[in-house]
């Protein structure tokens, strides 16, 4: 465990680029967890009299259409980004995960169920298929969690699929079958964590992917409704004023989540070459 | 001696030195060897894995990776001193003077495009041929080369073709514009038995024919016996012993080549007596190296061997050996 | 005979879509009469969409309905625009189209060759720039690239065109072959309006190029290193062939394998981002159709733009593999 740490930090300190992605989830990761108490202003306090201002001194990110401090609205969205791209990760991970253990540990059927499923969620361009089942289902933030979960499920179980094929019969499964541990077991207790690294590393590069998925659903109008803030939804009611030149009420919460999926992206590299540096690209 | 009796040497080697930049330090894969060549004769460069045999050929090629670097020494082939001259110079006689066929010959061919057209390429490259007759040129070198059906094999991919063939079409690509040496990297490794003997068969049958020297790059010692007029004896990146083959098997002068005889199968009456080398290559990346590289897995090592420089002494027509307390 | 078969694994496929597509038709929540009815309308109306549309039958007869609606190319009907959807989206195609075509050519114009220089010169300003290109292109949203340039270009620099859909408001669109502004103007032989589409064109184009630029320029690195890295090159070299040949008939030739492999998934994403894309630049394609009808609860187009989609990306992985299969001898011959 220490050899791996030291690993880390050698990789860390090699390449300060991912040590500052590190850094800079930390910071997302408190805005997200601190919310509110970090924003100057009541990130819904509309004040006409001060609408689409350009930043300053007051208002370090400027104000909106209607009056209301980007910074804060900005500040305030992050525990609603981050938490869409965390639960349908989650979700995707999780069931994901599961899916593609049993069908590449125990073959058969299984295996083809869920290798059709999965094949079936591939052969649709993947936002297509997100607007699709939000527009199905009805449009509100728990069908964005469901719908970005469902199109990020195939990289999990395809992933996890193979692993468990290539591990099926190493030699520490077979030991773990033969001193009595049940199939459920041996997958639970001793392929999981096998495989984890390289399930880490994938769940931090979707994360970037996921944020993406949202802001851009939430951009053509699905799920997030206004006065919410939400990055996506800021940028799209800050375009029609890009146009008249005010730019600060796209562009903020465009570098923010810009930056946020940048973050997450270069924490997957970083992550994999931690764990596996011969998949480097 | 075979070949016409000219007394210049085809390829001189001298005092050649090679290292590689790693993670990990600096290798010293070869250190100061030397060796010649004349037309027509057959050479071969025995050793243990990891000796610098490759490595050398490889600088001869100039073919070396880009992390190594050339230390010291100079390549003659044919009067051009390679180590000197300029890239296109060099590109000029490569393929069409100086070849290489190389281990693993599946993967050394492009395996997307066909065996006849990959000659021809060389062909249209070096040889004075017109794009018009370089595929029946091709298939003319793969018929010479005996591969069967070479009209329909022109046109096949690697991946089609046996380890054997792909080999006998890597000796083509390497002999079509007759070069006057041909260097062997551990051809017939990775082949099987009966192959081995047909490709070296087809090899010195060819270098004949040509009058065209060849420098054999092998591990196997029996080997190199069975094919090769001379042989210099390689350890941990220098030549330790240069002999005609039937004088170093009759009597060595190296303690390591009379390890490796005593080893190699055939050299010893029965399996029985066969014996293995003790100890290990010693790693090229130590600072603190004996100047004998050989001096720590010797029995007859003496304090000499470490720090005084390795001597090459003439004992005899054609022969040399490293070592201050020759056998 | 190789089509063929690829086809015929492709079949499954497009079932598959077709049963989700229907699926998702069927899964709004409370009664879909309502919906496709429309906020408008009464019980009436409401009783005869229901009968209409076959929702007070049973599911697989509903499905056996929606196939046999299917192959005969009808998608419903519009409820904002009363026209049928299939119509709406067949005359929406081209646009789309031509902007998703010249966005793929902007993209591999530049990742490939940026590509091919990282790879020849690892450790040079181009390779630095490539691995910053690659890293930060797939981290932009594309909306928002899009308004990058939008406010760049035409606000700050005033050298592009407002964005506002296909052609200015003064110009006129060419007389209709392919539905190409592009193509149909060069045949008309109308240099202005080439022009100024071409002018509308760019931003939208490069919007999508810059986010599908970053996957391919990655791959062709890593597959031209591996490529460049392999034995058959150093053969290649130690027959004395020349540095070009061995570049690009040896080396790049076979890069390209995974190149071709990495298409798919930039169709995918491209597919997608042409919803966003469009609605950034008022661009009258596919996109923006569906985008509008799903403000307006208009479920039809959005369901029959899933499917076209779907399909459309079936038909472009067939083409891939085709493509593939050509260039790679083993794929074909092992078949």
């Amino acid at each position: 465990m220490t050899a791996t740490l030291r690993h880390a930090r050698y990789v860390l300190s090699e390449n300060p680029v991912t040590a500052f992605a590190f850094a800079l989830f930390f910071l997302l990761a408190l805005c997200a967890a601190l919310g509110p108490a970090l924003a100057p202003f009541d990130p819904l306090a509309s004040d006409t009299a001060e609408a689409l201002t350009g930043p300053s001194a007051v208002h370090w990110f400027g104000t909106d259409q209607l009056g209301r401090d980007i910074f804060s609205r900005i500040v305030v969205a992050t525990r609603l980004d981050l938490g869409i791209a965390v639960t349908s990760v989650a979700l995707a991970f999780g069931i994901g995960t599961l899916l593609g253990l049993a069908a590449g540990y125990c073959g058969g059927w299984i295996d083809r169920i869920v290798g059709r499923a999965v094949d079936t969620i591939m052969a649709f361009p993947l936002f297509v298929l997100a607007m699709g089942i939000v527009a199905a289902l009805g449009n509100n933030v728990a069908n964005i969690v469901y719908a970005t979960a469902i199109i990020n499920l195939p990289i999990y179980a395809r992933l996890s699929r193979s692993e468990a094929n290539v591990r099926r019969n190493a030699g520490f499964v077979e030991a773990a079958r033969l001193c009595g541990n049940g199939e459920a077991r041996i997958v639970l207790a001793q392929l999981l964590p096998n495989i984890m690294p390289l399930m880490m590393v994938q769940v931090s590069l979707t994360l970037g992917y996921a944020i993406l998925n949202a802001a851009g659903l939430s951009f053509i109008g699905l799920g997030v409704r206004p006065p919410t803030a939400e990055w996506g939804i800021m940028v799209a009611e800050g375009a029609s004023f890009i146009v008249s030149g005010e730019w600060w009420v796209a562009f903020f919460p465009g570098i923010v989540l810009m930056s946020a999926v940048f973050c997450f992206n270069l924490m997957g590299d970083g992550l994999r070459d931690i764990v596996d540096p011969l998949r480097r690209t | 001696m075979i070949g016409d009796g000219n007394t210049v040497p085809l390829l001189a080697v001298e005092d050649l030195g090679i290292e590689f930049h790693t993670r990990s330090g600096t290798v010293r894969a070869v250190d100061g060897i030397g060796f010649e060549l004349r037309r027509g004769e057959t050479m071969a460069l025995v050793g243990e894995s990891g000796s610098g045999k490759s490595v050398t050929a490889y600088a001869i090629m100039g073919i070396l990776d880009a992390a190594a670097r050339i230390t010291s020494g100079t390549i003659v082939f044919g009067g051009l001193e390679l180590l000197q001259a300029s890239e296109r110079a060099i590109a000029e006689i490569r393929g069409r003077e100086l070849a290489i066929i190389f281990q693993n010959p599946r993967t050394a061919l492009n395996p997307i495009r066909p065996v006849g057209k990959q000659i021809a390429d060389i062909l249209l490259r070096h040889g004075n041929v017109t794009a018009a007759q370089a595929p029946s040129r091709a298939i003319e070198m793969l018929a010479r080369v005996r591969i069967p059906d070479p009209e329909r094999r022109a046109r096949s991919y690697p991946f089609e073709l046996s380890g054997g063939m792909c080999q006998r079409v890597m000796i083509a690509m390497a002999l079509a514009c007759a070069p006057q040496l041909l260097i062997a990297d551990e051809p017939t490794t990775g082949l099987d038995i009966t192959t081995q003997a047909v490709i070296m068969d087809l090899i010195a049958e060819l270098a004949a024919s040509q009058k065209m020297a060849t420098l054999l790059i092998t591990h196997d010692l029996g080997l190199a016996s069975e094919y090769c007029d001379h042989i210099a004896v390689m350890h941990a990146g220098h030549i330790v012993e240069t002999a005609p083959t039937v004088a170093l098997f009759a009597a060595p002068h190296h303690p390591y080549t009379a390890k490796l005889i005593a080893a190699t199968p055939g050299g010893a009456p029965s399996l029985d007596t066969l014996a293995a080398i003790p100890g290990a290559l010693p790693d090229l990346r130590r600072a603190d190296l004996p100047l004998c590289r050989y001096s720590e897995r010797c029995e007859r090592a003496a304090p000499a061997c470490l720090d005084r420089p390795l001597p090459h002494r003439a004992v005899g027509e054609g022969r040399g050996v490293a070592c201050h307390f020759p056998l | 005979m190789i089509v063929l078969r690829r086809l015929a694994t492709a079949l499954p496929v497009i079932a598959g879509v077709i049963v989700v597509t229907f699926l998702l038709t069927r899964a709004l929540p409370g009664d879909p009469a309502v919906y496709f009815a429309g906020p408008a309308a009464t019980e009436q109306a409401i009783e005869e969409i229901r009968h209409r549309l076959g929702f007070d039958r049973t599911l697989p007869v509903q499905f056996f309905d929606y196939l046999q609606r299917l192959a005969h190319g009808d998608l419903g009907t519009s409820l904002t625009t009363g026209q049928p959807v299939t119509t709406e989206l067949l005359t929406r195609l081209p646009a789309s189209a031509e902007l998703m075509l010249l966005a793929l050519f902007l993209s591999v114009a530049i990742a490939v060759p940026l590509g091919i220089a990282a790879a020849m010169r690892p450790g040079s300003p181009v390779d630095h720039a490539c691995r910053i290109i690659t890293t930060a292109g797939v981290s932009l949203p594309t909306f928002f690239t899009g308004l990058l340039l939008v406010y760049v270009f035409y606000y700050l620099l005033g050298v592009a065109p407002a964005p506002l859909g296909r052609l200015d408001v003064f110009d006129s669109a060419p007389p209709q072959h392919s539905g190409f502004y592009l193509i149909d103007s060069l045949l008309a032989g109308d240099f202005e309006t080439f022009r100024a589409a071409l002018a509308q064109l760019v931003l939208p184009a490069a919007t999508m190029a810059i986010f599908t630029l970053a996957p391919l320029a990655r791959i062709t690195r890593a597959a031209m290193l591996g490529a460049l890295g392999s034995e058959f090159i150093r053969t290649a070299r130690a027959s004395g062939l020349a540095r070009h040949r061995v570049v690009f008939v040896y080396a790049f030739r076979n890069a390209v394998l995974p190149v071709i492999t990495t298409l798919g998934m930039v169709f995918s994403f491209m597919l997608g981002a042409n919803v966003l894309v469009e609605k950034v630049f008022a661009w009258p394609g596919l996109g923006s159709y569906a985008v509008e009808a799903l403000i307006a609860s208009d479920y039809a187009p959005v369901q029959g733009f899933v499917l076209m989609m779907a399909l459309l990306y079936v038909l472009l992985n067939l083409v891939i593999d085709l493509v593939y299969g050509l260039v790679d001898p083993r794929v074909r011959l092992e078949a």
